[in-house]
């Protein structure tokens, strides 16, 4: 018997799946007028606090807003975010390092997007494994602590380098821990160029303003696709 | 440990494609994978293997051509290549340029299959 190879020309994405449901939710959520954003960095920065606060804020002011939180284990972060009285539901991974568009797409049922003004996706606490799950979002928020060390961009260039904006939170603790802030400007320019940095504290409220117009901003412009998706599977096509 | 999740998904596209392309084993199967791609190689491989077992690309090689970070920059009007990923600056005259144009694969390029013939003609 005589074998003869022959080598199949694929060129496709290897997260073909994800990406097409990404791009399905991403319709979906446009055509509903909500705005979704995917917040990442890594467990202890702070997203639950800031979250919360976020959702206050929304909601006092009237704007309809629900969330979405992924942990490996627990139900914690979606009872602490569930006291600012908005609807919250917990994705439980059991050890996935990450969120997938699948996941998210599994606990909109029942939920009236069109009704909603704001989604919040709170992803899995990690630095690396989000990067390359798009979720649908409109948004991609990176947030860095000031106790974190002001080089985390220059060590997770990937993840940062897909976001839209980033946050720096907990910077009522930015003297106690001896941040320095224009150094982790520097390093966030470095690896994503032209990105808003935004100086934020879910306690003493600094910087929450501005990230509420921001994202008010986004909801009444933006193309609802973030900066890193590539848009399409056709890998012949220049960038 | 995403790249678990990576390699399941390799797995199940190549099974797609080598299942609608007729192909019998599979010999090798190629990736592109973008160095902002957050993708750990060793991981992978370790992955790939792991999720390979006892099906019928148990064999296969696994190819990965690594691509560097390409970026636009705006002063020389030309495609530059970064030597790292941690700063996105021309290598050349120094202008920060957050224009990616190649970096982020996270592709399957190509699989080899073997096709058993067996009274060749020829």
């Amino acid at each position: 018997m005589t074998v003869i190879p022959r080598i199949l020309e694929v060129r496709t994405r290897i997260l073909k799946k994800n990406d097409e449901l990404a791009r399905e939710l991403r319709g979906r959520f446009e055509r509903a007028g909500v705005l979704v954003v995917n917040m990442v960095s890594s467990p202890g920065t702070g997203k639950t606090a800031f979250l919360k606060q976020t959702l206050i804020r929304l909601a006092t002011r009237g704007d309809a807003v629900a969330a979405i939180v992924g942990d490996l284990e627990t139900d914690n972060d979606a009872r602490r975010l569930a006291e600012s009285g908005v609807p919250v539901r917990q994705i439980q991974t059991h050890g996935l390092c990450h969120l997938e568009a699948d996941m998210v797409a599994a606990q909109l049922t029942g939920w009236d997007l069109a009704s909603l003004r704001y989604l919040f996706i709170e992803n899995v606490g990690n630095l690396v494994c989000p990067t390359s799950w798009d979720l649908g979002e409109s948004v991609r928020l990176a947030l860095l602590a000031v106790s974190e060390g002001e080089d985390k961009p220059l060590k997770y260039p990937g993840l940062f380098n897909t976001a839209d904006i980033a946050a720096i939170t907990k910077i009522d603790l930015a003297v106690a821990c001896e941040f320095d802030r224009d150094l982790a400007r520097a390093n966030i320019e470095a690896v994503r160029p032209g990105m808003r940095i935004l100086e934020t504290s879910a306690k003493t409220g600094a910087g929450l303003d501005e990230w509420l117009a921001y994202l008010a901003d986004c909801r009444a412009h933006r193309a609802g696709r973030p900066a890193y998706d590539r848009g399409s599977d056709d890998l012949s096509r220049s960038p | 440990m995403h790249e678990i999740s990576i390699a399941t998904s390799i797995v199940e596209a190549v099974t797609e494609h080598v299942k609608a392309a007729g192909g019998a084993e599979v010999r090798s199967v190629t990736l592109r994978i973008g160095r902002l791609s957050a993708v750990h190689e060793d991981s992978l491989r370790f992955s790939f293997d792991l999720i390979c077992e006892g099906t019928p690309l148990a064999t296969a090689a696994l190819r990965i051509i690594d691509v560097p970070v390409r970026i636009w920059c705006p002063n020389c009007t030309r495609e530059v290549e970064l030597p790292g990923i941690q700063s996105f600056a021309c290598p050349v005259c120094g202008t920060r340029s957050g224009d990616i144009r190649a970096g982020r694969e996270l592709d399957l390029e190509s699989i080899e299959v073997a096709d058993p013939v067996e009274g060749m003609s020829r």
